[in-house]
């Protein structure tokens, strides 16, 4: 909790006052879920998001590819293919950006696993979908836009 | 809740082409039943696991934003025919599953 509390700070600090109304629902009880940071998955904006991540201020690359229609007619289903052309790639993170919760997944490659990740995800509404790879330590980012025509989130 | 889960694995070339399909209703918690009009409780793959010989090649963490019944793909790079790929996911509620597959 206390640490929650810190990154909620931290972001409130960053951002605008949209940001400070959002961030102040991140004050419930969260629920202790195993695993990778879960409370970069329970952020409400893509700030807090990065933050929960530890990612601050991703390079724009290009040579992410992020392959996912254009129009989406139904955002329930929306495939969504990473190839990431930078060498010694180690995380991908994907983060639809207008999703309640942004944060979709993130997956963490090891031994001889590829800059490549293929899944589908829900949408909400159009957003822009994001890319952040992880190499050498270092961020990257690369997004592109998908319009929904029927959200698959809430109803 | 032992619901199966299915692992295609092909070489091509020198990379392993892994497909994992697994059955999970991934409720992200925000969705209200249309009868009751109440929140359906989330339920997701919070945990993913893959490994090739018992060597992880990927972790991931998911949230109710990945669509239900998820589908996963990776490449991975050194593998050959014949090696096994066990995958295992654990929901937010605790449950489990897990299968595996030979590479083919």
């Amino acid at each position: 909790m206390n640490a929650l509390r810190r990154n909620v700070l931290k972001g409130a600090a960053g951002a605008g006052t949209v940001a400070v109304a959002v961030a102040a629902g991140l004050l419930k009880p969260t629920q202790a879920l195993a695993g990778a940071p879960r409370s970069a998955f329970e952020a409400k904006n893509v700030g807090d998001a990065m933050k929960g991540m530890g990612v601050s201020a991703p390079a724009d690359s290009k040579d992410i590819t992020i392959k996912a229609p254009d129009i989406a007619e139904n955002g329930a289903v929306v495939p969504v293919e990473i190839t990431s052309g930078i060498a010694g790639t180690t995380a991908i993170a994907l983060i639809a950006e207008k999703n309640a919760t942004p944060l979709v997944a993130d997956f963490d490659l090891s031994g001889g696993t590829q800059g490549f990740v293929s899944t589908r995800i829900k949408m909400g509404q159009t957003a822009l979908i994001r890319a952040v790879v992880t190499a050498g330590g270092k961020s990257y980012t690369a997004a592109k836009e998908v319009k929904v025509t029927i959200g698959g989130c809430g109803g | 809740m032992a619901e199966p889960m299915r692992i295609r694995a092909t070489m091509a070339g020198d990379v392993a082409d892994v497909k994992v399909l697994m059955n999970h209703p991934m409720e992200t918690g925000q969705r209200k039943d249309a009868k009751t009009g109440q929140l359906v409780p989330a339920h997701f793959i919070s945990e993913v696991t893959a490994s090739i010989n018992g060597a992880t090649v990927l972790k991931s963490g998911m949230s109710g934003g990945i669509s239900k019944n998820p589908y996963l793909g990776f490449k991975v790079k050194g593998a050959k025919a014949g090696d096994k790929v066990v995958v295992n996911w654990v929901d937010n509620k605790g449950d489990k599953n897990t299968a595996e597959a030979t590479i083919g």
